[in-house]
């Protein structure tokens, strides 16, 4: 019925069209007609998997959280804790034991139910010894799981762990079915509201809508949806302006974004990430061993020229490892301000009073290409020589630097929010090692009190801002630039994600 | 040396070249500021304002000194990568020239085999074992120039080989290594100055290529291809970064292609007729 009747709207106002010599205008009411279920959205890098639970690249939840995969809570647009999976949850009087009341009727997408045995089987490989899941740390805290019934699940933890429920939203915490769980890398199973279709590798992930979708009080009205990624700048402009995908959330040129201004067809939607822009030195070699010449040559660096330089001026600049965005937050941009002469003062302090020389292994992105470049120019001014190795982005640099840590500094924009405890990690990267600030992350932890855990981030602020285990730049604003008629793409990005639930194409 | 001014290829080509090597040189001890000096305020600044003569780039940096020093570091690694490729090459021409046989079979498959292998592609597999860098860069270019060489200088060799006073020289006894250094190689040179002149300006648009693919010289140091790269997103806001420096690539290469052309008509006795 629906078919017939735009048909013959259609030539109706075809005749129209033509009495009136516009036949141009044809096209325009066909499209009216049938409402586009279709949506492209682009991104810039490609992940190496589909699977959240055992990669750390954000690419990989970008794709499938909220999309093909589900955990027992969600995070919303907000950055709040919602429940998902868990209808509802109980805590213990002293933080150490969870009872989560499960929800009923869930099913995956090969048509397994989702129950109380899945959701320990998940958590057990997440925390189990030959985990690779990339938060295993989140998982350390559970002492026993319990499952007294399908719809019922016990945790009881070893200490109160206060940020648990926000972890289990997390893309790393997503429900997985234990028997598609080994091939989710390349052909993700979840309970979302997406059926994963196909990956053409290096171009594009398929998904398509879930018609046995648990959830009756959401409509997903998009039928399919595919991930294109275009990684050249110049492309990604093109593909927006030519309608070859119809929305870039993370747009990665700031110097093209004044370019759509004014575009009819697109919209620039400026919103909050968490990306955090830090140069990550490795503080068991010498000589950024020295917390005197990290602490130089953070004041070397003018923060607002490298946000000018690399990013037109588009983005905070940030004193420690913390978004304005996040709970507690505190402007430390003071604590080592750009002051030339200070620096050099106090590199001839720690025993370099001519400088030394190191290598820089930068990832090819703009942004850290750009900010390297800027960098090396500050760090000439205080006599220090630093030689940029441009390190491909992910593999090699995953490889060297994260894997092994086999480099002296490097410049990434660390995605995940809230993740000022990646300096308590050992191993991570950094070798920053602090026993003060893993204890004060411990108590923030054990304490349920928000705003003693607010204040207890502030110091933990303090203290990176302080030793200056990186060098703290600033955060990326998230640059959206999609079709003005693509509608229900989050604005702000509290965690990284593309969550396609409520996108539609308004008629 | 009146001739030159008989030739307008060649004048134009000399002129060119040579305006382009003064400013390389004078780069190494005179720029208008430091070309890696950033300057975030007057950033994106036109040209003839106050950007200077050609104006600043995302960083403030002044256009005219990193344009200088680029002409210095195309140049050098030109020049560098087509030496090397023009000595190993001559002397594989001449040496498979006077031995011939089942080694010209060889040495010229080789030829082909390095021809069908495209230089960029062959210097990001360099890249990838050595690193990118200059040295990289050099090594790509001259590898790629060599069999060009080898092949000029065999068949060339070849011809004087035929000659009388070759044949004679071979009648009174001299070693086929002499006859190489006295007879053959000087009736050659000019064809390999020729060649030599036409090289450079295929090197300076394969070291911009891989300047622009990031497989030249690392920053700070300014190259041509980099600048063009970078200037890529600031096309709509600041044009002058993509258009100077590929208009000092376009002049560099057309210089020095009217020069070796000049020089041919000039040289090649065979050409002369013409």
């Amino acid at each position: 019925m629906q078919t017939i009747f735009s048909w013959s709207q259609v030539s109706r106002r075809g005749v129209m069209a033509l009495v009136l010599a516009a036949g141009v205008a044809f096209a325009a009411p066909y499209a009216q007609a049938a409402p586009k279920t279709a949506a492209t959205i682009g991104m810039t890098v490609e992940p190496g998997g589909l699977d959240p639970t055992i990669g750390a690249q954000v690419m990989i939840g970008q794709v499938t959280w909220q999309n093909v995969f589900e955990g027992l809570t969600t995070i919303d647009k907000a950055g709040k804790v919602q429940p998902q999976l868990a209808e509802s949850w109980d805590v213990s009087e002293d933080g150490k034991t969870y009872t989560f009341k499960l929800r009923q009727g869930v099913k995956f997408h090969n048509g397994v139910a989702f129950d109380s045995s899945v959701a320990k089987f998940t958590l057990d490989r997440a925390r189990g010894a030959d985990s690779v899941n990339p938060q295993k740390r989140y998982f350390t805290s559970i002492d026993t799981i319990e499952t007294p019934d399908a719809a019922t699940l016990v945790l009881k933890l070893k200490q109160p762990t206060g940020s648990l429920l926000y972890w289990f939203g997390w893309p790393a915490a997503v429900m997985v079915e234990p028997s598609t769980a080994a091939d989710n890398k390349t052909n993700p199973v979840g309970t979302g509201p997406f059926v994963f279709g196909s990956w053409a590798k290096g171009t594009k992930v398929d998904l398509k809508k879930n018609a046995d979708y648990w959830n009756k009080d959401v409509a997903v009205k998009l039928d399919t949806a595919s991930f294109r990624f275009i990684n050249d700048p110049q492309a990604q402009s093109a593909a927006l302006t030519a309608g070859d995908v119809d929305a870039f959330p993370e747009f990665g040129v700031p110097e093209l974004v004044a370019s759509f201004e004014g575009n009819d067809k697109l919209a620039t939607v400026i919103g909050n990430t968490e990306l955090k822009v830090v140069a990550g030195m490795n503080n068991s070699r010498k000589p950024f061993s020295d917390k005197k010449v990290r602490q130089a040559l953070m004041m070397a660096v003018d923060r607002a020229m490298v946000v000018e330089g690399a990013w037109s001026g588009l983005g905070t600049p940030i004193g420690s490892h913390y978004t304005p965005n996040d709970r507690g937050y505190k402007d430390l941009t003071g604590v080592y301000p750009y002051d030339v002469e200070k620096a050099k003062a106090l590199l001839a302090e720690a025993g370099y009073p001519d400088g030394f020389s190191f290598t820089m292994k930068a990832p090819q992105m703009a942004y850290a290409q750009r900010s390297s470049q800027i960098l090396q120019a500050l760090f000439a001014e205080i006599g220090v020589t630093m030689n940029i190795e441009t390190t491909e982005f992910p593999a090699k640099w995953v490889a060297d630097v994260l894997k092994a840590a086999d480099y002296d500094m490097t410049i990434v924009a660390h995605a995940e929010p809230m993740d000022i405890d990646i300096y308590a990690r050992d191993p991570y990267y950094f070798n920053y090692k602090n026993p003060a600030f893993n204890e004060v992350l411990a108590k923030v932890e054990a304490s349920t009190d928000a705003s003693e855990q607010d204040r207890l981030y502030g110091e933990a602020q303090t203290i990176l801002a302080n030793d200056v285990p990186s060098l703290f730049l600033f955060v990326m604003p998230k640059l959206g630039i999609w079709d003005k008629k693509l509608k229900g793409l989050w604005e702000n990005e509290p965690i990284p994600s593309n969550v396609l639930t409520e996108v539609h194409w308004e008629e | 040396m009146a001739g030159i001014f008989r030739r307008p290829v060649l004048m134009i080509g000399l002129v060119v070249t040579l305006a382009l090597v003064g400013v390389a040189l004078l780069s190494l001890v005179w720029t208008p500021s430091l070309p890696s000096k950033m300057n975030i305020v007057q950033r994106l600044k036109p040209p003839l304002g106050l950007g200077g003569l050609l104006g600043t780039d995302q960083f403030g940096r002044d256009v005219t000194s990193m344009l200088m020093v680029g002409a210095w570091n195309s140049l050098s690694t030109s020049f560098l990568a087509v030496a090397i490729g023009a000595t190993v090459g001559s002397a594989v021409g001449v040496i498979v020239a006077m031995r011939r046989g089942w080694l010209e079979l060889i040495v010229m498959r080789g030829c082909d085999i390095i021809f069908a292998v495209p230089p960029i592609l062959s210097a990001m597999m360099l890249g990838a074992f050595l690193g990118s860098g200059r040295f990289t860069a050099i090594i790509a270019i001259a590898v790629f120039m060599v069999p060009v060489f080898a092949r000029l200088t065999l068949a060339a060799a070849k011809q004087i080989w035929a000659r009388d006073y070759v044949t004679a020289a071979i009648g009174i006894g001299r070693s086929k290594a002499k006859i190489t250094l006295v007879h053959i190689l000087p009736n050659i040179s000019n064809q390999i100055i020729v060649q030599v002149t036409i090289q450079l300006g295929l090197a300076i648009l394969t070291e911009a290529g891989l300047s622009f693919l990031g497989l030249g010289m690392p920053p700070p140091a300014p190259t041509w291809g980099r600048m063009l790269a970078d200037s890529q997103t600031f096309f709509g806001q600041a044009p002058w970064l993509a258009i100077l420096p590929g208009l000092a690539i376009a002049l560099a290469v057309l210089g020095l292609n009217m020069l070796g052309d000049g020089l041919r008509d000039m040289l090649d006795p065979k050409a002369k007729a013409g």
